[in-house]
């Protein structure tokens, strides 16, 4: 169920984010969603990729902190309150999320969400009893 | 321009190498006698204290580091029981110890009096009245100063450090006509004058004794441009008594070593021999008059020169160059003594191996600001933003608390900090001194 997540440290200085696509790109990989947290002085590149394994690899070989981390994707309607009634499922249980990012795929109509949270296993279980679509992580990195 | 002791700041050469000697043979007597780790060292050597005859025997003696200091910590090699010591100082180490020195009621009295000399040397007379902004406390800056200043019979004000806002309207309503400051201090003070839009004439400071740190000729002419006084050198080591160790002149041309108290030596610190005068390299001194802590042939770190020709001044004693560096990594920044060892020992407390790290000291405007850079690793990396600001906190707090200054912490990218053979630089002063 878990997808993996790439995280990258940066510093928030011209062309960090150009040169980590450019080893992504001359390693195959396909980037799926991409969220940037920065602050004043550093950036943490948040990615999915079809291939977790060998983007990290292949960050670290070039010299990045790289970690992996597990996050949830879940598919919701891509329609006025689609994100709002699943937070208010996992707000209800009393998940609290530490971040957010969206992504939209090319086949389905979907609006694809990617939730970080604490305890994953709790998570799936409420958005998935409030009738949520949690995706596969083969299924996200396939898209 | 008075000479506070002519007695012996104007001896003739015979005159003071016979008294130097005579102090040496005392010294060395007494050391063997009450410390143990200088008793070791001379009969390892196979030195007794009667083969020291004269000040020329000087090179034959052991010398002390700092880490002998550290390995006795705190009160290794005092010569006196605790019963005699007065007073005890101490200033940072390089990993968190401290070093610690101890005064005898007559080394105060020898204090005061090398003290009353430096003073003296920017022209200051019991007349004047002396604002000494040095800090007062475990540093030997404050007291120092003070009890010099004392001596002399100036209306001493121990306003300490910090606080300029205070300093400058006591200056004013005092009428304070002498100075003792960190160089970069006085520079602060004069900038704030000048924004503040004072009065000049409020101002009656006519000059300055500037120590504890390095400071270029540059920056002397800023000060005396900008504050308006006469900017001396002054020099000195905790460990071999604090201020007092040398200071300059009005001729400006090196500093005059109080050299009937702390014989200085210039060595190459690699092979630790002895160069002749002119030459640059380690000032070495020897303490000849101290009763609780003396130190043979003391390796201060200090890179500099030693002159011997008489000064126009009238004073005889040997003068050294204005400290150009060191021989070791250690760093002055607003007065306080940095080594990055000791940034080393906070990374520590994060894991096993201490990620890589790099100083960075600039000077914006008047003021020191060091910079410390830290490169992320895997194990302190998070995916959240919060934590790694946490963590940067910590590690200011941590460095702040080590250090005694402000730092601020950037946490860089791996590999990112210049590595020369495959050793990371661990300084960089971009300070202009």
């Amino acid at each position: 169920m878990l997808v993996k997540q790439i995280s990258v440290f940066l510093e928030n200085k011209e062309g960090r984010v150009a040169q980590v696509t450019q080893i992504l790109s001359e390693s195959d990989i396909n980037i799926r969603a991409l969220s940037i947290a920065d602050t004043t002085e550093f950036g943490i590149l948040r990615l999915i990729v079809d291939k977790p394994e060998l983007a990290e690899k292949a960050l670290k070989a070039d010299g990045f902190t790289v970690s992996i981390t597990e996050v949830i994707a879940v598919s919701i309607k891509d329609e006025p309150g689609g994100l709002a009634k699943a937070l208010k499922m996992l707000h209800d249980d009393k998940i609290s999320v530490e971040y957010i990012y969206a992504f939209i795929s090319k086949t389905s109509h979907k609006a694809n969400v990617i939730l970080r949270v604490e305890e994953c296993e709790r998570a799936i279980e409420s958005l998935e009893t409030g009738g949520f679509l949690v995706l596969k992580a083969s299924e996200v990195y396939d898209i | 321009m008075t000479i506070w002791n002519p007695k012996y700041e104007c001896m003739s050469d015979d005159e003071k190498h016979r008294l130097q000697g005579v102090r040496l043979r005392e010294t060395v007597e007494h050391v063997y006698k009450n410390v143990p780790f200088y008793k070791g060292k001379m009969d390892s050597m196979g030195i007794l204290p009667g083969d020291i005859r004269g000040i020329d025997n000087l090179r034959d003696l052991p010398f002390t580091y700092k880490t002998d200091l550290r390995e006795h910590y705190p009160y290794g090699l005092f010569a006196v029981p605790m019963d005699e010591i007065v007073r005890i100082h101490a200033s940072s180490g390089t990993t968190g110890k401290r070093t610690v020195v101890g005064y005898t009621r007559e080394d105060i009295e020898v204090w005061a009096e090398v003290c009353a000399r430096t003073i003296s040397s920017c022209g200051a007379t019991k007349s004047d009245i002396l604002q000494n902004a040095y800090g007062y406390g475990l540093f030997t800056g404050g007291l120092g100063i003070h009890y010099g200043g004392e001596k002399i019979g100036m209306s001493v004000i121990p306003i300490s450090g910090g606080n300029t806002r205070r300093q400058l309207e006591i200056m004013m309503d005092f009428q304070s006509t002498v100075i003792s400051c960190t160089p970069s201090y006085a520079l602060y003070l004069a900038e704030v004058i000048e924004e503040s839009g004072t009065d000049r004439s409020k101002i009656k400071l006519k000059a300055g004794i500037f120590g504890a740190e390095p400071w270029s000729e540059n920056m002397r002419r800023d000060i005396e441009k900008r504050l308006g006084v006469l900017a001396i050198d002054i020099y000195g080591l905790s460990e071999i008594i604090g201020p007092g160790v040398s200071q300059e002149c009005p001729e400006k041309c090196g500093l005059h070593i109080n050299d009937d108290h702390f014989v200085p030596e210039i060595i190459d610190p690699d092979t630790e021999e002895v160069l002749e005068y002119g030459k640059q390299g380690e000032i070495v001194f020897t303490t000849i008059t101290k009763k609780a802590l003396p130190l043979l042939r003391y390796r201060t770190r200090d890179i500099s020169r030693l002159y011997n020709e008489p000064c126009a001044c009238g004073r005889t004693t040997y003068r050294m160059e204005k400290v150009t560096g060191r021989t070791d990594d250690m760093l002055i920044i607003r007065g306080v003594n940095v080594f990055p060892t000791q940034i080393e020992s906070v990374l520590l407390e994060l894991g096993e191996t201490a990620p890589h790290y790099q100083l960075i000291v600039t000077r914006a405007g008047t003021m020191d600001a060091l910079e410390v850079q830290v490169e992320m690793t895997d194990s302190l990396f998070s995916d959240e933003v919060r934590r790694i600001e946490d963590l940067e906190k910590k590690l200011k707090f941590n460095i702040e608390s080590t250090l005694a200054i402000s730092a601020k912490v950037t946490l860089v990218e791996p590999k990112t900090i210049a590595r020369s053979e495959g050793k990371a630089q661990r300084v960089i002063d971009n300070r202009d001194l």
